[in-house]
């Protein structure tokens, strides 16, 4: 294999690249993103970047790494087609570039709902470092905001701003907060959290236009039920969509996502994908997520792959964080299949909520403890009679697990 | 300021590093294989975890609040002079730092 070209410089295509030279891979490697500039993180956008407004903090590699590592970076360029036979892709530029491998790393694009308004000035989402310059400055000028969706993204938003003085409502469609990514339980304590933090949390509350004034911008939200909510600055913060199209239109099986096999490629073998664009395959049912660990863990897997041969499919396990004020929100697991919930009291006061399914762990929420969580990592699949004899204190369970092993060794 | 880093296996690396730049940014910036920093600073992940040189252990002071409970899950075994390089900001009296690197961040 001569020649590897990734199509995404975000943190998993960077990660591929970098993971690619640690294997030793000798041939060529081309990099290309969209984005004009160095790759960058993404998720201190709506965390640290809002308060300090340093991008140049936020480079993942300098600019002297690429030279060094001989990854050629082609930002600011879009690849808008893939010829599988010829093994070639199509830049917006009118070139082409060959490959022996092609890795996509083309991520997920926010989604807008299709509501009246959404268009109007004063109408923000949160993805780039564009995004969030604009999203930034506006903060300091708005009077009121309104973030649709009590999601991660929304939510580290409205705790920053509510920081900075200013009024915000969330309006949040489901139920309760971050639904797809934690327990009732910690939903409850975060919607506790906002609330004590001078948010205005609206939950099942859809909406269902942006209001705009006679000059086209945007001037609240008005809701399904006909509420208003006056706010000039709308985050939108509804999800994602994952950025299948390129592959989809070069034939490539789609599952929500690029569908990858336990090595993570694609039908193509000639061709994988990582990262938030891709469906893979974990403990035994096929999953999307949009992580930053997925991402890297994704390259890293792919690049043993590719170069050593390795042929374990990939098993990380998976973990997500989200900073809201100053709440540190740490998930270790999936719990697609919990039948169970309990949340432990603890004299700290911080929120842990363990997640079962068939009396073993499946997922342990934590907030402000570090230590739980990565205790947690090592003890997914423990029985929870084990842990309850333990009173649900994770790094207890863990050192004595250690400790008895080192007795058996 | 430079820094060198010394891998598990003896390889060093010497690398310039801006006041205020923490050791696990400059080292991942530099592309340093023996540091991940997979959560960026934030204090979550034990994955830039690193032994700092005993001739520096003083300067570099001790460990901050919170860092003991992550150490203690790190992959790599925990000596007295274990730090995790991201809570190591460059200041003018660490010009010339020696930093020795674990067999495994994860």
């Amino acid at each position: 294999m001569q020649r590897i070209v990734i199509i995404g410089s975000g943190q998993g295509g960077l990660q591929m690249a970098a993971s690619l030279r640690q294997e030793k891979f000798e041939g060529s490697i081309v990099l290309i993103g969209e984005e004009p500039g160095l790759p960058y993180q993404r998720p201190p956008l709506s965390k640290a970047y809002m308060e300090d407004g340093n991008g140049a903090a936020l480079a993942l590699r300098s600019g002297s790494f690429f030279e060094r590592s001989e990854i050629t970076l082609l930002d600011g360029r879009r690849a808008v087609a893939i010829d599988r036979k010829a093994q070639e892709i199509a830049l917006d530029d009118g070139r082409r570039t060959s490959y022996d491998h092609l890795i996509l790393a083309t991520g997920a694009r926010n989604f807008l709902p299709p509501i009246p308004g959404i268009t109007a000035r004063g109408v923000m989402s949160l993805r780039t470092l564009t995004d969030a310059e604009r999203l930034r400055s506006a903060i300091a000028r708005a009077s009121h905001a309104v973030v649709v969706g009590g999601g991660f993204i929304g939510l580290e938003f409205a705790a920053m701003a509510r920081k900075s003085g200013l009024p915000v409502t969330v309006v949040e469609a489901a139920e309760r907060l971050m639904a797809r990514a934690v327990s009732p339980a910690m939903s409850r304590a975060f919607l506790e959290k906002h609330r004590a933090m001078g948010s205005n949390v609206r939950l099942n509350a859809l909406a269902g236009a942006v209001l705009t004034d006679v000059e086209g911008r945007a001037r609240g939200v008005s809701l399904a039920d006909g509420t208003a909510i006056a706010g000039d600055l709308i985050l939108i913060a509804t999800g994602v969509r994952p950025n299948v199209e390129l592959a989809a239109e070069a034939g490539l099986e789609n599952a929500n996502g690029i569908a990858v096999d336990g090595l993570l490629r694609t039908s193509d073998p000639a061709v994988s994908a990582l990262g938030d664009v891709c469906s893979f395959p974990l403990g035994g049912v096929r999953v999307r997520l949009e992580s930053v660990q997925a991402a890297v863990d994704h390259a890293r897997h792919i690049a043993k792959v590719l170069v050593k041969g390795e042929t374990a499919h990939y098993n990380a396990l998976p973990w997500f964080w989200s900073d809201q004020a100053d709440w540190k929100l740490q998930i270790a697991g999936l719990a697609l299949d919990a039948d169970e919930e309990l949340a432990v009291s603890r004299e700290s006061g911080a929120p842990l909520v363990l997640r079962f399914g068939a009396g073993r762990l499946l997922s342990a929420e934590t907030v402000n403890d570090a230590g739980s969580h990565m205790a947690a990592r090592n003890l997914i699949g423990t029985s929870k009679s084990l842990l309850e004899s333990n009173n649900y204190n994770l790094r207890a369970v863990l050192k004595a697990l250690k400790e008895a092993s080192a007795v058996v060794a | 300021m430079k820094v060198k880093f010394i891998a598990h296996d003896g390889a060093e690396t010497e690398i310039e590093v801006a006041e205020g730049e923490s050791m696990m940014r400059a080292a991942v910036l530099n592309n340093i294989d023996g540091v991940i920093g997979e959560c960026g600073g934030s204090m979550m992940c034990a994955t830039c975890h690193c032994y700092v040189d005993d001739a520096w252990a003083g300067l570099t002071g001790s460990q901050n609040e919170g860092e003991p409970d992550l150490l203690d899950c790190a992959a790599s075994e925990v000596k007295s002079t274990s730090r995790l390089s991201c809570q190591i900001k460059m200041r003018p009296e660490l010009d010339g730092l020696v930093i020795h690197l674990p067999e495994a961040q994860r």
